[in-house]
């Protein structure tokens, strides 16, 4: 199993969640995160003092899937996150070793 | 010559409303300064402002309005009306006879007054920002609500306050609610010093909506607080509003102007201190000039207080919602603009300013109210912050300060994760 993570534009998160949704995706969790990476910051103006602001919002999506969804599921959120232009994010995979349903006590793919 | 017994309905009503619209700023000032402070301060910016209304309208009630209005003295009042002994059945005030004679109760006055009084010191509140300690703030405005307002206010307002018999002018509180708070507020600064990390960190406002929101509210309780001071419902009331809000618009427009050539963005914090500068400097004005005379008030203070942003990074000082640049600033712009601009036929009780062949005469008595009101302000409450930083400490402990006031003085929060 593999725990996949992606932090995209935030107006990107409701096209992410529909693209997985028809993917077939059951679950999805989503926080709202800050950070800079190669995009950098931008500069805010209060009263006629600039302000560098080093964080930029950012949502961050995050999902359990089998190891043979995995890479069909990390296209269809790239291709939903795409704009083209600096700061859509990026995604990475983390290998996963045990997942666990509350409710019925399942465990491994079956919990998913 | 009215008679001192003739009450006049309309104009009871309508300062009567007045007193609630000018109430209703004080938590207007809390939001508008609530949203310019960072979101772990948002509370103990709205307590402060909210406390005042407590403290402050018992003080004014038990003795402050008795120092401001009671007695012929020129330079105090006295302490006939200590805890409202006789307001509500005197027939009228010392000072208030002839021209200006009162056409509504006493009482009613005493109510309207005590809203300016319980404003005026909260207007301190936002250059403190976010390191003063709750106790001495309150113990700190207790204090300059009955030493310095009610001086200021009798010296300016009351008919037998030396300012007022010199001929100095200020309709509605130019020079006693914000050249006084004004300069106050860059006293008590001096002696709390800097925030944490000023003027190297960042400290963007937390909600600028809050604070489009407090300048509706103070924009709409404005109108109370400038025709109310015609104390009556007549055209003078009607001239006062209109002044009023086209100098708030008109400074509007010129700060962002401004701002834009200046740094490139028409900003909503621009356009709301831009208001808030125009409805200072007209307040002085608002009873005695006409035309267009607001707009021409309004532009210059839009303009001059937001270059005047740039004081408190040159002299080093953390006035951190600017309320010296919007305050002092915008009051002694209003102060020395009426001095140009007073129109006699707009008020006969008035004195022609410069424009409208007046000559120096009433610019010179502005100068001189408006100097001595900051000097007295300033150097009393200096005097004050000394004494209580030195007795209980103005300034709440670095651990405090970093986990904000909302915790520290108050334990709660704003916002719940």
């Amino acid at each position: 199993m593999k725990l996949i993570t992606a932090v995209i534009k935030p107006f990107k998160i409701d096209d992410v969640k529909d693209a997985l949704k028809s993917a077939g995706v059951q679950g999805i969790t989503v926080s709202e995160v800050r950070g800079f990476g190669r995009q950098g910051g931008h500069t805010e103006t209060y009263r006629g003092s600039e302000y560098q602001i080093d964080f930029v919002p950012k949502a961050k999506v995050e999902l359990v899937v089998d190891d043979s969804n995995a890479d069909a599921v990390i296209e269809v959120i790239r291709k939903a996150a795409a704009t083209g232009k600096i700061g859509d994010g990026k995604i990475w995979v983390t290998n996963v070793e045990q997942v666990i349903r509350i409710r019925t006590g399942e465990q491994g793919p079956d919990a998913i | 010559m009215l008679a001192a017994a003739t009450i006049d309905s309309g104009a009871t009503a309508w300062v009567l409303v007045s007193a609630a619209l000018v109430a209703f700023m004080t938590p207007g000032l809390a939001f508008f300064y609530g949203g310019m402070v960072r979101s772990r301060n948002v509370l103990g910016m709205l307590m402060q402002n909210v406390f005042a209304m407590g403290l402050i309208s018992l003080l004014w009630a038990s003795i402050g309005f008795s120092l401001a209005f009671g007695g012929t003295g020129a330079w105090i009042g006295n302490l006939d009306f200590v805890f409202m002994k006789d307001l509500a059945t005197i027939a009228e005030l010392p000072g208030y006879t002839g021209d200006f004679g009162l056409i509504i109760p006493v009482l009613a006055f005493f109510g309207y007054q005590m809203m300016f009084a319980v404003i005026t010191p909260a207007l301190i509140t936002g250059a403190t920002a976010d390191r003063m300690k709750f106790s001495a703030y309150a113990v700190l405005i207790g204090v300059w609500a009955v030493i310095v307002y009610p001086v200021v206010a009798h010296w300016v307002f009351s008919p037998n306050g030396w300012l007022f018999k010199r001929g100095a002018l200020d309709f509605a509180g130019g020079a006693v609610v914000h050249i006084n708070a004004g300069a106050a507020a860059l006293a008590v600064v001096l002696v709390l010093g800097d925030r944490r990390g000023w003027p190297r960190e960042a400290m963007p406002p937390h909600n600028l909506p809050f604070t489009i929101l407090g300048t509706g509210i103070l924009w709409f309780g404005w109108f109370g607080f400038n025709a109310g001071s015609a104390l009556g419902a007549n055209g003078l009331a009607a001239q006062a509003l209109v002044n009023t809000h086209l100098a708030a618009a008109t400074a509007m427009l010129s700060w962002l102007v401004v701002e834009k050539l200046r740094s490139g963005h028409a900003t909503s914090l621009g356009a709301a201190s831009g208001a808030v500068a125009g409805l200072v400097a007209i307040t002085p004005c608002a009873g005695f000039v006409g035309g267009m005379a607001p707009v021409a008030i309004g532009a210059v203070a839009g303009a001059v207080c937001y270059l005047a942003l740039r004081l408190k990074t040159k002299f080093g000082f953390d006035d951190s919602l600017d309320v010296i640049a919007v305050h002092l600033v915008g009051g002694l712009v209003g102060a020395l603009l009426l001095g140009l601009f007073a129109d006699t036929k707009v008020n006969a009780l008035g004195f022609d300013g410069l424009f409208f062949g007046g000559g120096t005469g009433l610019l010179v008595d502005q100068v001189v109210a408006s100097a001595a009101t900051l000097a007295f302000s300033f150097g009393v409450t200096f005097v004050v912050a000394k004494i209580l930083n030195a007795t209980m400490g103005i300034r709440v402990s670095t651990e405090d300060e970093l986990v904000g006031l909302d915790q520290s003085q108050h334990a709660e929060s704003a916002y719940q994760a």
